[in-house]
């Protein structure tokens, strides 16, 4: 068990400067996510965490240790790769006792680790077949099991889902958390599907073009975003965004939508830090925009009407696709309404949800 | 009725292909087969036998004698057991070192973009450009005439060879497997032995193959590095053509005798050696 601390970290690829000044703080135990687009450096950030990467510049200390020149195995850290990486050549149980084997512990406690191991992710029986016998999901619990018969201080794991069928994702998601909160080490955990880091973190560490964009709790990224990039990035289907003009009045502050759209009044006291006129970038997340109640609009709903372009039934609710100024908004509406594309339909937004963003920055406001 | 009509067009169209596939592997094995018979055959007639119009395709009365003569007359024998010694050695060093160098090339980059293609460029020189200071250097080291000699100058010669195979090899071996086996503890140099080299296995078997196969053939160095004690087989052959005419039998005899150890270890690696080729192959 240990913290994990990076300062400022640089790690170039010839030309390509892959991670640019990342400075991470990850406390004992925390379950961190790293999430971004391809390319983002997060999967090189990992590796230089492993040791299988050199780094250019910075530091990287685990448990209070700077480990730049450490090699891997030194490191104490163990990693589940998105290809499994399983030795081929050795059974199962050979797999999972290769590090303990490399480390020459005695026998019997190499056997009884990898049993309790085992156990742990139900591959007991598995223990003497070889990886090109098993599925995709026992593959990855095999390689799961690799990781943690080591009790190491720091797990990584290195988008080890993306290569599973949907239906095992979410099994092998679940069984990753009660994993962590049974055994409580550090894990850092790489991907980069949202869902997976907004269900997994404890923290999520946002990437984009080898920098920070933002991190912090999941619910708190998902409601304050710091910029457009993270709103759009977490959360499906997206979140919406409208562009407007910002109008200040004596009941506050409004948007304006498109040249001649509807205007929506900001909540009281909501005063962006934008000149006026200014154009802005209005978020929407789909959940805050629905049907209108019978009573009339609460506090910090702003209510318009609109036509029904399209309906995209889910099952658990429907989304709906209105034009607002020009601009597409997408709602979310009960499982069962029975709006019809064509329909005209009073809408309440949910401003007090809104996120304001500056379109040239890309900052919120 | 057109669907069965079809089947048939296909059906005769498959045929035809089948039989034209067969007519074209039977020739291949005629034209490779019937000159290892002829020798074969050769080598227990008769001498009266050897040239007679028409052919004789299987003697009337076998015999054993060239095989003797080859043997123990000719020294055959010596120069057998010298090649097995000369031809393993150098098969089993330059497979080694040939796999420890083309890992490092294919993993480290070893020597920049040039120096792997530096190693192949060696096979270029033809072999009498080399001879003669090689010859020299030899005699003065008191190498010459030794086993230790040869297998020293046949394990640098092949060792091209057995560095690009592996090289090919490894390139295509997927580097996340020996950097698991790093983070979970193992050093390089164990993550090379016990994970990179058992997945490689068949590229090192083909590469040994292919290195035994050119050490045992290979006559240019052996007759100029060579002469009472040292000398290989393909040596002995000089000694059956001389001026007064050819030992066909004997020739044949001490030939069918030198197939015997290429086509044992073809037989112990051919599992491997299909795979361990056509990787090569296609990433090389």
């Amino acid at each position: 068990m240990a913290n994990v601390k990076i300062s400022a970290l640089h790690k170039r690829f010839g030309g390509v400067h892959a991670v640019r000044g990342i400075d991470l703080d990850i406390p004992d135990g925390e379950f961190t996510v790293l999430v971004g687009p391809s390319g983002c450096g997060k999967s090189t950030l990992l590796r230089t965490i492993a040791g299988l990467e050199d780094i250019d510049e910075g530091d990287i200390e685990i448990g209070g240790q700077v480990v730049n020149q450490m090699r891997p195995r030194d490191r104490d850290v163990a990693m589940v790769f998105q290809d499994y990486a399983l030795y081929p050549h050795m059974t199962v149980a050979g797999n999972i006792s290769l590090s303990l084997r490399a480390r020459r512990m005695a026998k019997p406690e190499i056997e009884e680790r990898v049993k309790r191991a085992a156990e742990m992710l139900g591959i007991g029986p598995l223990l003497g077949r070889y990886p090109r016998q098993l599925f995709g999901g026992q593959r990855q619990r095999v390689a799961i099991g690799r990781a943690i018969v080591r009790n190491p201080r720091v797990f990584l794991f290195d988008e080890p889902l993306s290569n599973l069928d949907a239906q095992l994702r979410d099994e092998m998601r679940s069984e990753i958390k009660r994993l962590h909160q049974e055994i409580a080490t550090t894990m850092i955990y790489v991907t980069h599907d949202q869902i997976e880091a907004m269900t997994l973190a404890d923290r999520i560490v946002l990437l984009r073009d080898g920098v920070i964009e933002q991190q912090g709790a999941p619910l708190d990224l998902f409601e304050q975003p710091a910029s457009l990039f993270v709103a759009g990035f977490l959360g499906s289907p997206k979140m919406n965004f409208l562009t407007g003009r910002l109008e200040r009045g004596p009941e506050g502050s409004a948007i304006r939508l498109g040249d001649s759209g509807p205007v929506l009044t900001l909540p009281r006291g909501r005063s962006p830090a934008a000149a006026e006129d200014a154009r802005v970038i209005l978020g929407l997340r789909p959940e805050h925009v629905g049907r209108a109640q019978a009573s009339g609009p609460a506090e910090g709903m702003a209510r318009i009407e609109a036509e029904i372009e399209l309906i995209q039934p889910t099952g658990s609710r429907s989304y709906a696709t209105f034009r607002l100024g020009g601009q597409p908004l997408v709602a979310e509406l009960q499982a069962h309404d029975v709006s019809r594309p064509g329909e005209r339909v009073a809408v309440d937004i949910n401003l007090r949800r809104a996120a304001l963003f500056n379109p040239e920055t890309g900052r919120a406001l | 009725m057109p669907g069965p009509v079809r089947y048939r067009v296909s059906g005769m169209r498959n045929l035809r292909a089948n039989v034209a596939r067969f007519l074209v592997i039977g020739l291949f094995v005629v034209f490779v087969l019937v000159p290892l018979y002829w020798v074969v055959i050769t080598s227990i007639k008769p001498s009266s036998d050897y040239l007679t119009v028409p052919p004789v395709w299987f003697p009337a009365a076998p015999t054993m004698v060239h095989y003797t003569a080859a043997l123990f007359s000719y020294r055959g024998l010596q120069g057998l057991i010298n090649s097995l010694i000369v031809a393993s050695a150098a098969t089993v060093l330059s497979s080694v070192m040939g796999t420890m160098m083309a890992y490092s090339l294919a993993r480290f980059n070893t020597g920049g973009q040039h120096l792997a293609f530096w190693v192949l460029s060696q096979r270029f020189l033809p072999p009498v450009a080399i001879i003669l200071p090689i010859f020299l250097l030899f005699r003065s080291w008191h190498l010459y005439d030794t086993h230790f000699g040869l297998i020293v100058a046949y394990t640098f010669m092949t060792l091209p060879l057995s560095v690009w195979m592996m090289y090919a090899y490894f390139r295509q071996l997927p580097k996340s497997l020996e950097e698991a086996a790093l983070v979970d503890g193992l050093s390089r140099w164990q993550a090379f032995w016990m994970v990179a080299v058992p997945l490689a296995a068949p590229g090192v078997a083909a590469a040994a193959v292919f290195v035994f196969i050119a050490v045992w053939t290979e006559f240019f160095f052996a007759l100029i590095l060579t002469s009472r004690y040292a000398f290989t087989l393909p040596t002995v052959f000089r000694a059956f053509l001389g001026f007064q005419g050819a030992q066909y039998g004997e020739a044949c005899a001490l030939a069918t005798t030198s197939l015997v150890p290429s086509i044992i270890l073809g037989m112990l690696v051919q599992r491997h050696l299909v795979r361990g080729l056509t990787l090569g192959a296609l990433r090389g």
